[in-house]
């Protein structure tokens, strides 16, 4: 007989060990359901795991697209971990993504086709702005009223879609597009432009900008005091309220810094690889994003790890279904079971099998 | 560009892998929903599988389906280049600048943008006159309601789906004038729970016909479980739902275009071209018209296809005002089809705004 205890305090080694034994199972349980499509699973495994980064053919590109991808659900997921340790649920992430992205392509079509240095860094500026205002809606609503963040964070997501597709049709429709909806494209626009900062790299600036935040949060969460706040609101909030921690600045503060992220990786999309506000510009990086927090453990440097892995379950899951003529939905599958067996193998964080019968 | 010398290097490697292959061309398809939506997506792929059955060893085709329209879809066609694709058809309009700046990138390679205006030297466009089908919709909806209530889902207010909505609506009001369109937006092309709230909804209002201009056949269901409604096949036949609630359908047969496509490429023949085909040329079918509708509506719209297949007829010929009472098209006139490519205006008659 198996028998689960409850651990008295959650393993340390397991925190950390469940991500790779989730990544394997889901390997394993991948591979049998490729064979059930008729493929050979470790032809499919390596394709999804292994080409991305050294086959002959596609690693020159696809190394960099990794980068592409990763960046914005790294840069969102950090963000969302500082809410996420303190107890302050931000779901809404997708919509200060597209928040962001309004705002800075706005400012930046607001100029056009003025040439100018400053464009760009302004651009960075009000990306933030846009995220961090839509965050402060929850936030305000939560400190006021007490009304819960998950809810309304959420459903601002909707409102904040409804207005990308207005702005889409209206404030930011190209003037040049036949009627057609959706903007000017800001790749084609110098001062606008988010360009790759090395040539073919893929690093672009909003790449950087996400490094950066790593190496930020790292610091705030083991030696700032903001960052002892969090975790000690988040594991204990009646002793951070004896400790003179105030709820209000804390709920402030996390949905402020996850919002303000969350619009700069929508400003950097849009000016980037996006180059475009449409009506379907966003693509859900707001969402993946909460999946990459917690694979990540809320860790800086597990989130940057995690990021990375999810971008290449992206990328590779493309090439599998373009390779091996694999069904979309088998690669979705496969990235939803990553999540769930995420989610089960942390049952041993917190429990401990027992064999025996007493 | 930068990228360019890089990617250059990778398609001469994959240029030489292909060499070995047996195929001599190798097309590629994007499709925005899955190959079984059995609407949009699907017609895709059967033209996609018409090119295959037609060339045999000569043509390999590869496919994505449910590619997201912006960077993704992007990333997507690099691939298909890299993987040595000489012929990519993406076929949804959202991927209109990405097919520009990856065929930018892949001067080699040639691409086909379905529903789209820019082209470029390796860039054609394609896309069918579905507005005349919507015509033949129009006349049998405005027979055949009894509320008078028309409901029509709407994927994005983009001009090709603002000219359904009037072609349909002025042959409706021809035959009934006191038909109504109800017209929800539900921003989606493909989106099976969405479509069927906006069915269910449309249907709760008093709808007796529901149109669709979305890619599933969620609409379908919605309409068969409610009762006593009727839609159309869009995209795609919808068998499925014969003899009620589908009573029609509008068929996308690209199967035709596809082969000559290919074998131009085949034949070194290929030039940037722009196609808009209808029920002529054969692009636009009129699926079967089953019994629920009386033999004289069924007789009028099968009459009213073959004069707009010989071009006797055109949809949109004037008197046509626009919805605030202005003179569009005088007696007689027909639009042309600058007007009708860029058309986001409602027609004199339809209640609402075109969401702007």
């Amino acid at each position: 007989m198996l028998k689960l205890e409850k651990r008295l305090q959650q393993s340390k080694k397991w925190i950390y060990l469940s991500p790779f034994l989730a990544v394997v199972i889901t390997m394993i349980s991948g591979g049998i359901l490729f064979t059930i499509l008729g493929e050979n699973p470790f032809e499919a495994i390596r394709i999804i795991f292994w080409d991305p980064l050294f086959d002959p053919n596609f690693a020159s590109y696809s190394r960099p697209q990794l980068l592409v991808k990763a960046g914005p659900l790294i840069l969102i997921a950090i963000g969302l971990s500082f809410g996420f340790k303190a107890g302050v649920w931000n779901i809404g992430a997708e919509g200060q993504y597209i928040m962001g992205a309004i705002f800075g392509a706005g400012l930046a079509l607001a100029f056009y086709p003025m040439e100018s240095k400053l464009i760009f860094p302004l651009m960075i500026i009000a990306g933030a702005l846009g995220g961090f205002l839509w965050g402060m809606i929850p936030a305000f609503l939560k400190a006021k009223l007490n009304a819960n963040e998950i809810l309304v964070s959420l459903m601002l997501v909707y409102v904040a879609e409804s207005i990308l597709a207005s702005v889409s049709q209206g404030l930011l429709k190209n003037p040049d597009g036949y009627g057609f909806p959706g903007s000017r494209n800001l790749q084609k626009y110098e001062s606008a432009a988010n360009v790759e900062i090395i040539s073919n790299s893929g690093m672009h600036w909003g790449v950087l900008f996400a490094f950066i935040t790593v190496i930020f949060s790292y610091i705030v969460l083991t030696r700032h005091i903001q960052g002892f706040n969090i975790q000690l609101t988040g594991e204990a909030p009646r002793a951070a309220k004896f400790a003179g921690v105030n709820p209000t600045a804390n709920i402030v503060f996390c949905l402020g810094i996850s919002g303000a992220l969350a619009g700069l990786a929508g400003m950097f999309e849009v000016a980037g690889p996006s180059g475009q506000i449409t009506i379907e510009f966003n693509s859900g990086y707001g969402f993946t994003a909460i999946i990459v927090a917690f694979l990540g453990r809320l860790h800086p440097v597990g989130i940057l790890l995690s990021g990375l892995l999810i971008a290449l379950t992206y990328i590779g899951g493309e090439l599998a279904q373009l390779m091996l003529g694999l069904p979309g939905a088998s690669i979705q599958l496969f990235q939803g079971m990553l999540l769930f067996f995420l989610l089960a193998t942390d049952l041993f964080a917190n429990y401990r099998v027992k064999i025996g019968t007493n | 560009m930068y990228i360019k010398s890089v990617i250059a290097g990778a398609i001469a490697s994959v240029g030489i892998a292909a060499a070995a292959l047996a195929a001599d061309v190798k097309v590629g398809f994007v499709y925005v929903g899955p190959v079984g939506d059995y609407g949009w997506t699907y017609e895709h792929d059967q033209g996609r599988l018409a090119v295959e059955k037609h060339f045999g060893d000569k043509v390999e085709t590869v496919y994505q389906e449910l590619v997201p329209e912006g960077a993704d879809s992007e990333r997507v066609m690099t691939q298909m280049a890299l993987q040595g694709a000489d012929l990519i058809f993406t076929t949804s309009f959202g991927y209109m600048e990405p097919t520009i700046n990856v065929a930018e990138k892949f001067p080699n390679v040639k691409f086909e943008h379905a529903t789209g205006y820019m082209r470029a030297d390796n860039v054609s466009t394609y896309s069918a006159r579905f507005y005349e089908g919507r015509a033949i919709q129009g006349h049998i909806a405005g027979k055949m309601t009894k509320t008078n209530k028309v409901g029509y889902i709407g994927s994005f207010p983009i001009p090709e789906v603002v000219r359904g909505i009037n072609s349909a609506f002025i042959h409706a009001r021809k035959v009934n004038p006191d038909v109504e369109f109800n017209i929800v937006w539900i921003y989606t092309w493909f989106d099976p729970a969405k479509e069927a709230d906006a069915a269910t909804a449309l249907i709760e209002q008093g709808c007796d016909v529901v149109l669709q201009h979305t890619d599933s056949t969620a609409p379908q269901a919605a309409a068969e479980k409610a009762g006593g409604v009727i839609t159309f096949g869009q995209a795609s036949d919808m068998a499925m739902f014969k003899p009620t609630p589908r009573v029609s359908s509008i068929i996308d047969d690209w199967a035709p275009y596809y082969i000559a496509r290919t074998q131009a490429v085949l034949d070194g023949t290929w030039t940037s071209t722009d196609t808009w085909d209808g029920i002529g040329p054969g692009m636009v079918g009129i699926g079967e018209i089953t019994s629920a509708v009386p033999a004289d509506v069924k007789a009028e719209a099968l009459a009213m296809k073959d004069a707009i297949a010989s071009g006797d007829y055109h949809p949109f010929t004037g008197p046509i005002n626009k919805q605030d009472g202005s003179v569009w098209l005088a007696a007689g006139e027909t639009a042309d089809d600058g007007t009708l490519l860029g058309m986001n205006f409602y027609v004199e008659g339809i209640k609402g705004d075109v969401p702007q």
